[in-house]
């Protein structure tokens, strides 16, 4: 049970005691940096130990934090070098939640891992495979975040939460008296503080932060930012007088030339993404008719997808997506693949 | 919880039956404030000078260079604070965190650069390096007596020679926490300033301690208030902790020999089986260099954090060494500091015997580490 100190997890680990399994809870840590949010922190950890303890199960502590920052961190920071937006989030997901804590959850000889997360597992299917699907809870889902998850870990994976709405969770957790019952969630990039000055801090501790110039669609200048790593494709404030009024949308960034480029709405439109480091729910790619969603609760929109060329086409024109952000692919609330924009 | 086999006695011992007695005894019968002038405090006072008494014994010192604390973290703490900080600290880099990251604030807040002296790869203090980096510029040398991780035993009363002789202003701070159950620590005494020890370590209650303050080492407060320990630690006085420290420590001085070589002869067993009965096991130092109830192995492809997770289910308390406030492992700098490999330090087990370890303890752990091996290896 991957107990990360908050309500979701705490709920879930109370329903599978019940359901009569044999559990142990874990908590990973992930980051050893200062931040003092998300899921890692020693206030959490605390958390996730006294609510084990009151459900009266073994609590462990996994540290990952040479993970972390070798698989999330260093190439967060790289891609931010490189002009992109990248989703930290999922690439925890991709490779500590549901590989290295599966993996180590196999190695002690644990028949399944259980997670928090408001997604459903649906299935198994003829052919005995599962499929992803939205949790209960639209407003909670995060089948964005979790969609890479592959068939064969699919089959070993359980998320008792995705049943559940939000309001049920809180509920169940007070009837159960659990303490983490009303904690607020956590939104936040969890190795970056809120205190103390933020991305921006955190980024310019690790790499030179770089001033650009911010170009009209002309070539003309018309402003100027201190950080170009900083700046994400859609942005409209924070470009030195050239977002406001003009509604200007940030529809291009070249990192190296030390350019950002400003155009309208319409420039910022475009009709389709390419994706690479593409993943399919049921192993096998294809290409059809879906709901494409670039953000974790982004409204899903519909498209075609190529899957030999790894291209997404919306049928209406959709706002340019920041490379490093990743676009999930839905056949109504089934999650079919998703991949990262080039 | 099930039965267990305790292999953790370098984290805590249970409390010994005598300990424990004058612990509840004097907890139930003997609650006054000793600094009081009425009967009620008179009789605690007795009890607390008692203990300074018989604990000054068992150490060596005089009652009145006795300074009674919290514990082992805040007397170390406190020698750190309180004396040499007008030169540099010298330390050796295989102190506990009690003394690494008091130095480390310090550094912070002095702006000043300590002395980090090295070991070898046995876990013991470098003297040759030591005589070279030593000079009159250092007011205090931290250094355990034993050592918490891999037990390697400090040639404290060499280094005392060595200190007086290249740095004669500095202070010998001598962490003793791990080894009054493994020896006599009057000849330490004899030869340091301040030295620090902690109850729990040997048979004693958690939450006390006591700091030895060599008669003629000027000391500091670092903590203010009513002037108990006189001037040197302000607060009332743990009387029922300090009576049941000075018992522990009375009872460990009295059957150590005994004890020592009862325990030496099943950690043998227990390193010789560990080492015959799993591949890719081995000693992390040679056992001349350590106390006798330490067994630290290494297990190449082995992550401690799932050993230590499979031993707990099989009813084995082990420890990997070193652990951060969240209770995740990480790659212990002691063992860094031994030149030890990072990918090795990760698959380390300690397992500490002490007086309660019994044969039937033994045979557990060698059932269970060459089972929960077994298991992770593919």
């Amino acid at each position: 049970m991957g107990m990360s100190g908050g309500v979701d997890s705490s709920v879930a680990a109370a329903v599978m005691i019940e359901a009569g399994h044999e559990v142990a809870g874990a908590t990973l840590r992930l980051w050893g940096g200062e931040s003092d949010s998300g899921c890692c922190s020693v206030a959490d950890v605390d958390d996730a130990r006294r609510v084990a303890q009151q459900l009266d199960i073994a609590h462990y502590v996994f540290n990952f934090s040479d993970e972390f920052d070798e698989r999330v961190v260093a190439p967060y920071v790289q891609s931010h070098v490189d002009g992109q937006t990248p989703n930290p989030c999922i690439e925890c997901n991709r490779h500590l939640k549901f590989d290295r804590f599966l993996h180590r959850a196999d190695r002690l000889g644990f028949d399944a891992i259980v997670t928090g997360h408001h997604v459903r597992r649906v299935g198994p299917g003829t052919d005995g495979s599962y499929a992803l699907a939205r949790g209960e809870d639209r407003a909670k889902d995060q089948s964005y975040v979790v969609h890479m998850i592959a068939p064969d870990v699919l089959s070993r994976c359980l998320f008792p939460i995705g049943e559940m709405t939000k309001v049920e969770v809180r509920k169940r957790a007070q009837q159960l008296n659990l303490r983490t019952a009303n904690k607020p969630e956590s939104m936040d990039v969890c190795f970056i503080a809120k205190t103390g000055g933020g991305r921006r801090v955190f980024l310019g501790n690790r790499i030179p932060l770089r001033p650009a110039r911010v170009l009209n669609m002309d070539g003309a200048q018309v402003g100027s930012v201190d950080a170009v790593e900083l700046i994400t494709i859609g942005q409209r404030k924070g470009l030195g007088g050239a977002g406001g009024s003009d509604k200007r949308y940030v529809v291009d960034i070249d990192t190296h030339s030390g350019v950002v480029t400003v155009g309208d709405l319409d420039d910022l439109l475009v009709d389709s993404v390419q994706l690479h480091t593409v993943v399919w729910g049921s192993g096998e790619k294809r290409s059809g008719s879906f709901a494409a969603q670039s953000s974790a609760h982004g409204v899903p929109v519909s498209c075609r997808f190529d899957a030999e060329a790894d291209v997404v086409t919306f049928s209406d024109p959709h706002a340019r997506i920041a490379p490093g952000q990743t676009v999930v692919l839905y056949e109504a609330d089934t999650v079919v693949g998703g991949g990262i924009a080039s | 919880m099930a039965s267990f086999a305790y292999l953790d006695h370098a984290a805590t011992t249970p409390m010994l039956p005598e300990s424990l007695r004058a612990f509840s005894s004097t907890l139930q019968d003997n609650f006054g404030n000793p600094s009081g002038s009425h009967g009620v405090s008179r009789r605690a006072r007795s009890a607390l000078d008692d203990a300074r008494e018989q604990l000054a014994s068992v150490l060596g010192a005089q009652a009145r260079e006795l300074v009674f604390t919290s514990g082992g973290t805040e007397a170390l703490n406190l020698a750190l604070g309180g004396a040499g900080r007008d030169g540099r600290i010298a330390w050796s880099a295989v102190e506990h965190d009690a003394v690494r990251n008091t130095v480390a604030a310090f550094e912070r807040q002095l702006q000043r650069a300590s002395l980090e002296l090295p070991v070898d790869c046995c876990g013991v203090l470098d003297l040759d390096a030591v005589g070279c980096m030593l000079d009159p510029s250092v007011s205090i040398v931290a250094v355990m007596a034993v050592n918490n991780e891999v037990g390697s035993v400090q040639p404290v009363v060499e280094l005392a020679a060595m200190v007086r002789r290249l740095a004669p202003h500095a202070v010998l701070l001598v962490d003793a926490v791990q080894a009054l159950p493994w020896m006599d620590l009057r000849p330490i005494v004899a030869v340091a300033d301040l030295i620090a020890v902690s109850a729990h370590k040997f048979g004693g209650p958690k939450g006390v301690g006591a700091l030895i303050v060599k008669e003629g080492v000027a000391i500091e407060a670092t903590v203010f208030g009513g002037g108990q320990e006189r001037d040197r630690r302000s607060g009332t006085q743990n009387v029922a902790g300090a009576v049941a420290m000075a018992v522990a420590a009375e009872i460990t001085d009295r059957d150590r020999v005994g004890a020592t070589a009862r325990i030496e002869a099943m950690r043998d067993r227990l390193v010789d089986g560990l080492v015959a009965s799993v591949e890719g096991l081995t000693e992390t130092s040679p056992r001349p260099s350590k106390v006798a109830g330490n067994a630290h192995v290494c297990i190449e492809g082995i992550e401690s954090e799932e050993l230590l997770v499979l031993l707990d289910q099989a009813g084995i308390c082990a420890s990997a060494g070193s652990a951060c406030a969240s209770g995740a492992v990480h790659a212990s700098p002691v063992l860094l500091a031994m030149g030890i490999p990072k990918e090795r330090a990760l698959g380390s087990l300690r397992l500490t015997l002490g007086v309660s370890t019994t044969d039937a303890d033994i045979e557990a752990a060698l059932v269970a580490v060459p089972a929960a091996v077994a298991r992770l290896r593919p």
